[in-house]
């Protein structure tokens, strides 16, 4: 398949910098999960009873994961040879990329998921 | 030249020739200890290793002697202390990951079909560091001044000088020496995955060993910093008085605990992970079969690495943390487990997928899965707090963590050894011995560490000398220490079958008929690493690519000569291993020898408060450093290019982000920024635990316009050091001498202008822990300006010497990575001290 004809999301540079694109937002996250706790405890004593800021990271977070996770699936999907793809070609080491992503996805998605939990069963800085 | 001219045999025979004298070691007695390749330096940093962990393990012996029997005296209270904080601090420190890095130093580069990593100088330098420093704290135990506050230092047992001694400054200078060496490998670790692998082989043929080595080598990055930004705060406590962690000065002693753990967990994984490479080398071995799930195993390694850092606060269930914090951090310990347990799936299914062949390597491989799975469920039992509280400080956490290191470091470490030994002697190690090894420390491990989790639940509590009878817990202590003593007899007969393997016979090359790329090594021990560096086309090219051994040994691939005399290896680019250039590596000297002990002296000398020859030591440390960049670095190739065979021309020269000394200064950097983002961390979680911070009379201090003036400074320096790059590759080198000399002013100025607001505002380091995290932050910038001075004073006089031009410029852009994370500090630095106390 020919450059032209390649959409968007399979035109789109697969380096090992957006390998790590899904376990990065999970840790921003999980930063920004920690600091808005402990911060707000420290500072006020307590935390929003519907934390509005927090619900918006977390659904910003899940969604960046996903975009990620899904052009990388795209990727994955490009027109070559069979799995497994253990060729030293251009298109085996990019959908190797895109797969290794995608597989982070899933578990940055996860770990999200297992950081935004806790915010639904505490309810106070106790 | 062609293939053709590799039939010659006597061409064949000179090049040979030509490549031994150039790797031969040096001889004599002396002088043998300034080689610097990596067979040489791996072997050393292997044994020293080996060496400690026998030395620690003893400690752990004189300890659960002790322990058997209740109300034992064998040892008193004190001696005790110091066993397990040396028995913990040596096995971390000293063994675990020095032995991963010592390891990678033998493989990597066989690995990668490389004849060396790409500073092989620094892996010298690490290996002196880490001996000097590794004496130095062990020894300790000898003069009874070893550090006896536990592994992790808590203050303010530790901090205050009147309830702990010189163990704790032993502890915190000569480990922050070590953490010196770690950084170093991690450098070339990094370095030599991304830049020295050989043509063709792309990230997705890459052995999984260097997939591991690169992530864990980039979490030692952001691992051992904040631990050195702990050291320095905890340093200055103790020498100076500085209340970082002394609440009656507006310090708090958890912070301590948040920087070491920041360090702490993530060091689990660092010894754990490159352990469990070996398996992704061993496994596919012994099942005759690729290994299944390539990319899952990338996910584990990078889905790992990134948790880990997640995990910090579990250590510190106990301190009274809000729950909600320690929720998110149970949640990401528990989520830990899924990476952790895909790649033992792996294992497991590659294995049920291939034509198993059980040898002793395996027998371990196997064996240590088995235990490490044991430690693994239950880390899931004490990641949820509740649990925790009941089981915290107990002996059920000894037992937890032990399951983990022996299943997920130790043992698989012994594994890599009956693997590896043949690669690095050419004899391969008994199997019987072997396996009578394995099972004495397989029966040994559980039958030590089993009943530890019943007497931990029981109410066996951790690091305490003896135990009353009418506890109930003599039969279970005495178990263990059965147990320690087995596993004791293992080791043993571990340490016979290597003491026996110089009057065995040679075994054949490649032994157990792998397929990577490190079992090319020579039986008869060649030093030149790889006879022609290989084109890549399978993740197993033994198995996978026609006549290929031949090929390499006849030097039918890349670089099969070395005609200038000089040592060299292959650059290639990060993704595709597309070859760059040809690099000239470092050949035996004495420098880094003598840099590690002038370093060393600082670090020693202070332990004892002696400034002045501290001083004098960092001066000497300077000037080694710069005698050796000087002398060793970027220099200036007598050709442009040179042929590497097959009709391709590579340059000897590059600079920028093509070249290795760019990638190691930006690699050195990111640990710099991490360092200095723990201290910055201090700042803001004091804030958070005062009501007002800075406090309402100190509020004005150290005011905005210092700091501010100090900024401003430094961006000068670091635009005019742009400007002056940028400038020179024009071929405007008057110019940008011009600039570079405008650049050294304005950092040289800058540090005065820093120190300015604190002194000028009367800021008394001692009598709260606002001032003194103000001055640190300072003195921590004002320190990367000066560094900064002379840095641009060294690419001026590179220009000068003629030693940098327009054409060869890896000078002046190495030294504007530096200055672009110096901009990043100055920022930060002066922003925080000079503007939030406006807005706190």
């Amino acid at each position: 398949m020919s450059d032209e004809k390649r959409k968007w999301h399979e035109r789109l540079q697969v380096t090992l910098w957006t390998l790590i694109v899904p376990p990065t937002v999970w840790s921003v996250h999980f930063l920004f999960a920690y600091l808005w706790a402990a911060v707000s405890c420290a500072k006020t004593g307590f935390f929003a009873e519907f934390p509005t800021l927090f619900t918006a990271g977390t659904v910003l977070a899940l969604a960046a994961i996903a975009l990620s996770g899904w052009i990388a699936h795209r990727q994955t999907r490009l027109r070559g040879d069979p799995p497994p793809h253990e060729q030293g070609t251009d298109i085996d080491r990019l959908r190797f990329l895109a797969k290794s992503t995608l597989l982070l996805a899933g578990l940055s998605f996860v770990g999200v998921l297992f950081t935004a939990l806790p915010v639904v069963f505490i309810g106070d800085c106790r | 030249m062609s293939l053709h001219d590799q039939d010659d045999p006597a061409l064949r025979a000179a090049q040979e020739q030509r490549l031994r004298e150039v790797w031969a070691p040096p001889k004599g007695l002396f002088l043998r200890w300034t080689d610097t390749n990596n067979n040489q330096v791996g072997n050393w940093y292997v044994l020293t290793a080996f060496a400690f962990m026998l030395f620690a393990g003893v400690l752990a012996l004189i300890m659960r002697t002790q322990l058997a029997v209740p109300d034992n005296d064998l040892v008193g209270p004190g001696t005790f202390n110091q066993l397990f904080t040396l028995h913990g601090s040596v096995m971390m420190f000293l063994f675990a990951v020095p032995m991963f890095e010592a390891v990678s130093i033998i493989l990597l580069p066989q690995l990668l079909g490389a004849r060396d990593l790409p500073f092989p100088r620094l892996s010298a330098f690490g290996y002196w560091s880490f001996l000097l420093g590794g004496v130095f704290v062990s020894g300790s135990i000898f003069f009874d001044a070893a550090p006896d506050g536990g592994w992790f230092m808590y203050p303010p047992l530790t901090t205050r000088t009147d309830l702990s001694g010189l163990g704790a400054d032993i502890w915190m200078l000569g480990l922050s020496f070590i953490e010196v060496s770690s950084v170093a490998a991690a450098v070339e670790l990094i370095v030599g995955v991304l830049k020295c692998r050989p043509p063709g082989m792309r990230l997705n043929l890459m052995p999984l060993y260097a997939w591991y080595i690169l992530v864990v080598a980039v979490m030692i990055l952001f691992a051992f910093p904040p631990l050195i930004a702990g050291d320095v705060l905890f340093e200055m406590e103790r020498l100076l008085d500085w209340p970082f962690f002394d609440a009656s000065r507006g310090g708090d002693p958890l912070l301590w605990q948040h920087l070491f753990w920041i360090f702490g967990h993530p060091e689990v994984y660092i010894v754990f992970l490159p352990s469990i490479a070996l398996f992704a080398m061993l496994v596919p071995t012994f099942a005759r079969r690729h290994l299944l799930g390539y990319p899952w195993i990338v996910l584990a390694a990078v889905g790992t690495a990134f948790l880990s850092f997640g995990l910090w606060v579990h250590h510190m269930f106990a301190t009274g943390l809000p729950k909600i914090s320690l929720g998110f951090f149970s949640a990401a310990s528990e989520a830990v487990a899924i990476p952790t347990a895909v790649q033992i799936f792996v294992f497991i299914v590659t294995l049920w997928a291939g034509r198993v062949v059980w040898s002793t390597p395996l027998l371990y491989a196997t064996g240590s899965l088995a235990i490490f799975v044991i430690g693994g469920l239950t880390g899931v039992m004490v990641a949820l707090a509740p649990f925790d509280w009941q089981a915290h400080d107990t002996y059920f956490v000894i037992a937890h963590l032990h399951y983990v290191l022996i299943g997920g470091t130790l043992m698989p470490l012994f594994a890599g050894l009956y693997y590896y030994w043949p690669l690095v002697t050419g004899k391969k190690l008994s199997d019987r011995l072997g396996r009578t090894a394995f099972w004495l420390v397989f029966v040994g491990a559980n039958l030590c560490f089993f009943p530890m989790h019943l007497s931990g639940l029981e109410g066996m509590p951790r690091r305490v000398f003896t135990y009353p009878a009418d506890l109930g817990l003599g039969g279970l202590n005495l178990a263990s220490t059965i147990g320690s003593f087995v596993i004791a007899a293992g080791v043993a007969v571990i340490v016979l079958d290597l003491a026996r393997s110089p009057w065995r016979p040679r075994s054949p090359r490649n032994p157990w008929q792998a397929g990577t790329l490190e079992w090319l090594a020579h039986p008869e021990d060649e030093n030149w690493g790889i006879r022609s560096i290989p084109l890549i086309e399978s993740r197993y090219p033994i198995w996978d690519q026609e006549d290929f051994v031949r090929k390499v040994d006849e030097g039918r691939y890349f670089l099969p000569d070395a005609e200038e005399g000089r040592r060299e290896t292959i650059i290639t680019s990060v993704l595709d291993a597309r070859p760059v250039s040809v690099i000239r590596l470092g050949a035996p000297s004495w420098k880094p020898m003598l840099t590690a002990l002038a370093l060393g002296g600082v670090f020693i000398l202070t332990t004892y408060h002696l400034y002045w020859p501290a001083l004098l030591s960092g001066t000497a440390t300077l000037a080694m450093v710069l005698w050796w960049l000087w002398t060793g670095t970027a220099e200036i190739p007598e050709k442009p290019c040179k042929p590497i065979g097959h009709g391709m021309e590579l340059p000897l020269y590059i600079s920028g982000s093509a070249s290795p000394g760019w990638w190691a200064m930006f690699i050195t950097m990111m640990a710099d920024a991490t360092a200095f983002s723990g201290l910055v961390f201090g700042y803001f979680f004091f804030w958070t635990r005062h009501e007002a911070f800075p406090p309402p009379e100190m509020a004005s201090a150290p005011g905005m316009v210092w700091p501010l003036s100090a900024l401003a400074l430094g961006l000068a320096g670091w635009l005019t050091t742009i400007a002056a790059r940028e400038v020179h590759a024009r071929g405007g080198v008057g110019m940008a001498r011009a600039l570079l000399l405008f650049g050294l002013a304005t950092s040289i100025v800058g540090v005065p202008a820093g120190l300015a607001g604190p002194w000028f505002s009367g800021m008394d380091p001692t009598a709260h822990s606002y001032p003194a995290i103000v001055w640190t932050l300072t003195i921590w910038t004002c320190l990367h300006a000066a560094v900064a001075a002379i840095m641009l004073a060294y690419v001026l006089a590179r220009s000068l010497a003629g030693r940098m031009t327009p054409s060869h410029d890896a000078d002046i852009r190495n030294v504007a990575v530096y200055m672009h994370f110096f901009a990043l500090t100055a920022v930060v630095a002066y922003a925080t001290i000079g503007l939030f106390p406006e807005v706190a």
